[in-house]
Parts: C-alpha cells; sequence; structure tokens
C-alpha cells in the first residue's frame, strides 16, 4: 500500500477528482496549502508599493492506494494537471504500513 | 430652572425671523450637508481596505469617533472660532456665537444671503469633521485611540478653526488677500495633507515597515469608500455653492470632469511606468482630481477642469511614488501625496485658470492675463504651509511627552483592533 501526496493547480482539482472517481478512487483527502517551488512567485503591485508573494496558494491531495495503482493514479494527475509551465505541483509516494477502517475494524487491501 | 433652559435653548431659533430665504437654496445646502456626511466614513471605508486586517476596525473606529467629536466640537465654540466676527488681525473669529448662540434661521449675508445661518453652519460642520479624518492615514496602524482623539480635537481647535476663519471668515486675513479657495482645497486638503505627513515623521514608521507585507487587505472596501467619496463630493463642492444655482452646476459638472480625469490619468501614468492599471490606482486617481478641483470648481470651467484633473493625476502619483521609493516616511496611506500635493496643485492651479466669467465673484487667473493671483495663492498656500506645520509639531510634541503617541509594541504587531478595541474585524 502506498500513500499519493500530489501537489496541484487549485484550479484542476475538479477535473482531476472527477477523473479519479472515474478510475474507481473514490477516497481522498484535499489539502489548501501554500508553498514554492520553480514557479518563484508573483509581484502584486498597489499604487506605487510592490510587494512579492513567494507563498502561492496550491491544493494537496491524499490518498492512499494499493501497490499496483500507483501507476494509474499517477497517470491520471500528471494528465489532467499537466499546463507545460512550471508551478504544475509535485507528487510523493510513501510506503503505508497499516490501513484500519474504524467501522469495522478491516485492514489491509479490505480497507483501502 | 426649566424655563431658563427652554428659553437658552430656543435662542437659536428666535434670534432669525427676517431675511429672505430661497427654499430651493436651503434644501439644496441641507442635502449637501448630508452628502458631505457621507464622505468621513468614506474615508474610513477607503482607508480601511489599505491596511491589514489586523488594523482595519480601528481605523474605520477613527473616523467615526472624530465624526462624533467634531460634530460636538463645531457647534459648542468650533463655529464661533472659525466663522464669527473676527477678533483683530484677521486671525480668528470670536466667542460670540458658542452653542450656536444666535445662529438660527435667519441669514447671515456675510457667508450666505439666502439660506437660514444655521444651515450655512451646519454644512462647514461636515467640512471641519472631515479635515481631521483625512489625517488619521498617516499614522494607521500604530496611534494610541485615546491620543488620536484628543489630537483630532485639539488641531481641529488650533488648526482647522484658524485656517478656516483666514481664508472663509469674515475679516479673514488671506480672504481679505484676494485668495480664491471655493470649497476647502487650502483649508482641507493643504491643512491635512501637510500636517498627515508632520505626523508621520513624528510618530515614526510602523514596526514592520519594510519588513512585513504591508499589502492592502480589501481592495473592494477602498474602492466602495471611493466611489463614496467621489458621490458626496458633489455635495462638497457644489454645496460651496451656498444655492441651487448656475454656479452649483458649474461646480458639479468640473467636480466629476476632473475626478474622470484624474482617475483616467493615475491610471495611464501608472500602466505606463509601474506596469498595469490597478484598481486601487484608478479609485486613488479619482480622489487626487477631486481634491485638486476642490478649490477651483467655482472658478473654472469644464476644460480648465480636464487639465486640473490630468495634473493631479500625474503630480500626486509621482509625489506617491517618490515617498515609496525614495524616503522611509512612513505616510502610511499617503495623505500627503494625495490631499496635500493634490491640494496645493488645486490652489495654483486655480490662480492659472480661474475665470471672472465663470463667477462674477471670482477674478481671471493666470491664463487670463492676470498672473498676480498665483502670487497670492502661493502665499496662502506657505502660510498655510508654515502654520500647519508648526501647530502639529508643536500638538504632537506635546502629546507625545504627556500621553504619548503610540501603541506598545507587543499591541501594534498584534494589531489594533484586537489590543485597542478588542474585537476582530473577520472571524
Amino acid at each position: 500500500m502506498k500513500k499519493i501526496e500530489a501537489i496541484i493547480r487549485p484550479e484542476k482539482l475538479s477535473e482531476i477528482k472527477a477523473a479519479l472517481a472515474t478510475a474507481g478512487f473514490i477516497g481522498l483527502t484535499i489539502y489548501d496549502v501554500k508553498g514554492r517551488g520553480r514557479q518563484k512567485g508573483i509581484v502584486l503591485s498597489y499604487r506605487t508599493s510592490e510587494y512579492r508573494v513567494d507563498l502561492l496558494p496550491k491544493t494537496k491531495i491524499e490518498l492512499i492506494v494499493n501497490d499496483e495503482d500507483v501507476e494509474k493514479v499517477v497517470d491520471i494527475i500528471c494528465d489532467l494537471g499537466k499546463t507545460g509551465n512550471m508551478g504544475d505541483g509535485k507528487i510523493f509516494i510513501l510506503p503505508v504500513e497499516e490501513v484500519i477502517r474504524v467501522r469495522t475494524h478491516e485492514r489491509g487491501k479490505d480497507a483501502i | 430652572m426649566v424655563a431658563a433652559i427652554v428659553s437658552i435653548m430656543a435662542i437659536p431659533a428666535l434670534a432669525g425671523e427676517a431675511g429672505a430665504i430661497d427654499t430651493g437654496d436651503t434644501a439644496w445646502v441641507l442635502v449637501c450637508a448630508a452628502l458631505v456626511m457621507l464622505m468621513t466614513p468614506a474615508v474610513g471605508l477607503f482607508y480601511g481596505g489599505m491596511v491589514r486586517k489586523k488594523n482595519v476596525l480601528a481605523i474605520l473606529m477613527q473616523s467615526f469617533i472624530i465624526l462624533a467629536l467634531i460634530s460636538i466640537q463645531w457647534v459648542l465654540f468650533g463655529y464661533s472660532l472659525a466663522f464669527s466676527p473676527d477678533t483683530g488681525y484677521g486671525f480668528i473669529g470670536g466667542l460670540h456665537w458658542i452653542g450656536l448662540n444666535g445662529v438660527g434661521a435667519a441669514p447671515n449675508p456675510d457667508y450666505a444671503a439666502t439660506i437660514p445661518a444655521s444651515v450655512f453652519m451646519i454644512f462647514q460642520a461636515m467640512f471641519a469633521i472631515i479635515t481631521p479624518a483625512l489625517i488619521t492615514g498617516a499614522f494607521a496602524d500604530r496611534m494610541k485611540f485615546s491620543t488620536m482623539m484628543v489630537f483630532s480635537v485639539i488641531w481641529s481647535t488650533l488648526v482647522y478653526d484658524p485656517v478656516a476663519h483666514w481664508v472663509w471668515g469674515t475679516g479673514g486675513w488671506i480672504r481679505d488677500l484676494g485668495a480664491l479657495d471655493f470649497a476647502g482645497g487650502t483649508v482641507v486638503h493643504i491643512t491635512a495633507g501637510i500636517s498627515a505627513f508632520v505626523a508621520a515623521i513624528i510618530i515614526g514608521k510602523r514596526l514592520e515597515h519594510g519588513i512585513d507585507n504591508m499589502a492592502p487587505h480589501n481592495v473592494p472596501m477602498s474602492i466602495i469608500g471611493g466611489i463614496l467619496l467621489w458621490f458626496g463630493w458633489f455635495g462638497f463642492n457644489a454645496g460651496s455653492a451656498l444655492g441651487a444655482n448656475g454656479l452649483a452646476a458649474n461646480a458639479f459638472i468640473v467636480t466629476n470632469t476632473a475626478a474622470g480625469a484624474g482617475a483616467l490619468t493615475w491610471t495611464i501614468v501608472s500602466w505606463m511606468h509601474g506596469g498595469k492599471p490597478n484598481a486601487l490606482g484608478i479609485v486613488t486617481g479619482a480622489v487626487a482630481g477631486l481634491v485638486a478641483i476642490t478649490p477651483a470648481s467655482g472658478f473654472v470651467g469644464p476644460v480648465s477642469a480636464i487639465l486640473i484633473g490630468i495634473g493631479a493625476g500625474v503630480i500626486c502619483y509621482f509625489a506617491m511614488h517618490i515617498r515609496t521609493k525614495k524616503t522611509q516616511i512612513d505616510d502610511s496611506l499617503d495623505v500627503m501625496a494625495c490631499h496635500g500635493v493634490g491640494g496645493i496643485w488645486g490652489a495654483i492651479a486655480t490662480g492659472i485658470f480661474a475665470s471672472a466669467a465663470v463667477n462674477s465673484a471670482g477674478v481671471d487667473g493666470l491664463i487670463y492675463g492676470n498672473a498676480g493671483l498665483v502670487l497670492i495663492q502661493l502665499k496662502a498656500i506657505a502660510a498655510v504651509l508654515v502654520y500647519s506645520i508648526v501647530m502639529t509639531v508643536i500638538i504632537l510634541k506635546v502629546l507625545d511627552a504627556t500621553m504619548g503617541l503610540r501603541v506598545k509594541d507587543e499591541h501594534e504587531v498584534e494589531g489594533l483592533d484586537v489590543s485597542q478595541h478588542g474585537e476582530k474585524a473577520y472571524v
């Protein structure tokens, strides 16, 4: 089992979320986050003062999948999340030791 | 006892029985007083959008308390000091009209022959109220509320009231000099702008100036403030005709025209100079145009108004650019660049563009062959600048030594809304 943490552009969320659901990945958790990477930041200008904003708003998706499903999810996120510009985000894949469903106490694959 | 109180209270009403009151003029000036009243909370909104979200209630509160304080100060003694008969030397009025004693339904032909003196008084009250409110932008985010209250009343009494008397009061020395200020470019905007600048220097910059992101927290709020200012300014300038007549219509038209020219010019200049045309900029440009047309609105025509608005857009933009880029002076919301510099430009422009054809009570300016008017305007500007600087320094130094000007450092960082007022704007 793997945990997929994907940082994406906020405006790409609905498309990716819908595609994941169609592919059978219903359960996920979404966070509004701020961060920086190669996109650097933007300069806002108010009258004669400029302010550099180097933490940009992004959306983070977290979901737990079986090992064999990892590439499917990665493909969906990359295909739909890509604009080709800096700031499209990153995907992290982490090992997961155990998953337990609170309602039934099921463990492992059955709990995903 | 009761009878005595009743008779005192009745004095203003009894004072005026005679006089040729024009109901149209009276209605117009009353409505204009209400329009100008709206401008003070509008200043609060204009400024409120520009501060960080931890200080928005504090600055809205400052405008509002000034509205309350000067409403009282004006009827108690402010109006008397500014407009009652001169006590000699053209410096200040007397105490003849304290508590509005004798200010009633009868017109005072020295100021306005066709409306009750009481109507002129309440119209003027709104000008006295907005002027100290303009200053609050200079010391935003760090001024102690109690000191700000005391400052506003003392400043209004020692700076606004005398200068209003000089320029508008019967026997006032600038009025007798022949300087023109139709609706308060000098009395309101120059006094407020320069005093704000002095205050910003004396109180010192915000702790987080140049460190934290000081970006405006709510630009739409500033835009709402700007819209209400533009709207209220029709009362400010067209009301200053003190009658529902052609002069009021002229003031209305040139006010609208100059606001448009200022907004357009600021947008274009900042677009060419800095990058993008932005919303806070266009509103600021409109305010700059409105400030500049204020002293001229009863003396110039529409084409002159366009030139005055364009001048305001360019001059105020670069004044603000220099303040932010070349100095460390934290006139936080640029009261000097907008009102001080815009007011000075407007006063000079009045000397340049004034036309006796627009207003027979006025005189011709530079472009109609009377260069002397510009000199008179410059004299008036210089006197008001020097007086405002000296008095504001004295008032603030005394208050600094007695009450203290700034909140504690930790309160400033926490934000004035919570530390001074125990409230949060947004939960």
